[in-house]
């Protein structure tokens, strides 16, 4: 039991040195208490969820003659902000990327 | 005539009393379309030992309000949902966070005089310009932390304090002079929580190149 508690501390230690988190994940983990013993893990499911379903919306949209960049930009900026909340660091970054090709309209990237 | 003025008096001062004694806990009305948001804010709220309500757009804001214009807002009608402060995303489809502000300022009643705090992940100057102008409380950069409400609710909670005893200093003096509007906006019978007054001043130079430079 304490070499699984070590190996996720390790990974959790992990994502934040690769830059996956960052110090908003940490915020949530403060907000965590015996009173709310799973918040992090409902905060996190609920982004999951959010973002499979902007993820969806985003594809689909991407299939759509005319592309509709700015509807695609929306979903991106609603990914990015619930990333941010979250402390996906990687995740936000990307949106950042991904809002670039928005702007130029740039299908392929 | 001034038989009714003192004892109305002696009843207000009272009841203002027992309201500064027991509620001391910030009811905030949090306005965002992100269902993540959402619950990030109510927490961060609830662990600062603040009442919430949350709701997910402008309208259902207004809605709780009792601002949307289908119900009635009379003084006499005032429902009891006193709100301490609103905080509200700023891109909302439908109404924005700003347009809300607006419709909110708007009012000639307690409610312009609730602090509007606006939240955004964009670091817009213009934008946080136009939010302050219009008479923001403060602009929150996303992602909000438990630090930014820490500070809100302290600054809030020195304007409720002093602006109470301001009141209560104001409504004695007015009393004396049995005006008759002072009856028909309080009901000696009802509980009050916090005496509804304006809470700031004017914002001043100072305080907004403050938030500048934090920003």
């Amino acid at each position: 039991m304490d070499q699984l508690q070590r190996k996720l501390r390790d990974y959790e230690a992990a994502m934040f040195q690769q830059g996956f988190l960052d110090d908003q994940f940490s915020q949530l983990q403060k907000l965590q208490d015996d009173s709310s013993p799973d918040f992090v893990i409902e905060v996190m499911t609920m982004f999951f969820d959010d973002s499979e379903k902007l993820l969806n919306n985003i594809s689909r949209a991407l299939e759509q003659i005319p592309v509709n960049f700015k509807q695609i930009d929306a979903y991106v900026h609603q990914q990015k902000g619930s990333s941010a909340s979250v402390g996906a660091a990687r995740v936000k970054n990307i949106c950042a990327t991904f809002r670039s090709f928005c702007e130029a309209q740039n299908r392929d990237g | 005539m001034a038989a009714a003025g003192e004892i109305f008096r002696s009843n207000l001062t009272e009841l203002l009393e027992e309201s500064h004694s027991g509620d001391n806990e910030l009811h905030v009305l949090a306005v965002d379309d992100s269902l993540v948001d959402r619950k990030v804010i109510e927490r961060l709220l609830k662990i600062s030992s603040c009442k919430v309500t949350v709701v997910e757009s402008a309208r259902r804001a207004l809605q709780f309000l009792g601002l949307d214009g289908d119900g009635e807002n009379s003084d006499i009608g005032f429902d009891g949902v006193k709100v301490n402060l609103i905080m509200t995303d700023y891109s909302m489809p439908g109404m924005t966070g700003y347009e809300l502000l607006k419709k909110i300022k708007q009012e000639s009643s307690v409610f312009r005089e609730i602090p509007v705090v606006i939240m955004s992940s964009e670091n817009v100057l213009t934008r946080i310009d136009r939010c302050l102008e219009e008479g923001a409380e403060d602009f929150l950069l996303k992602p909000v932390k438990l630090s930014d409400v820490r500070r809100l609710k302290e600054f809030i909670m020195r304007g409720e304090v002093k602006d109470g005893e301001k009141n209560s200093l104001k409504r004695r003096r007015s009393s004396d002079d049995c005006s008759p509007s002072l009856s028909t906006t309080f009901s000696p019978m009802r509980h009050l929580c916090d005496p509804p007054s304006s809470l700031f001043s004017p914002l001043s130079p100072s305080t907004l190149s403050s938030k500048k430079s934090r920003l």
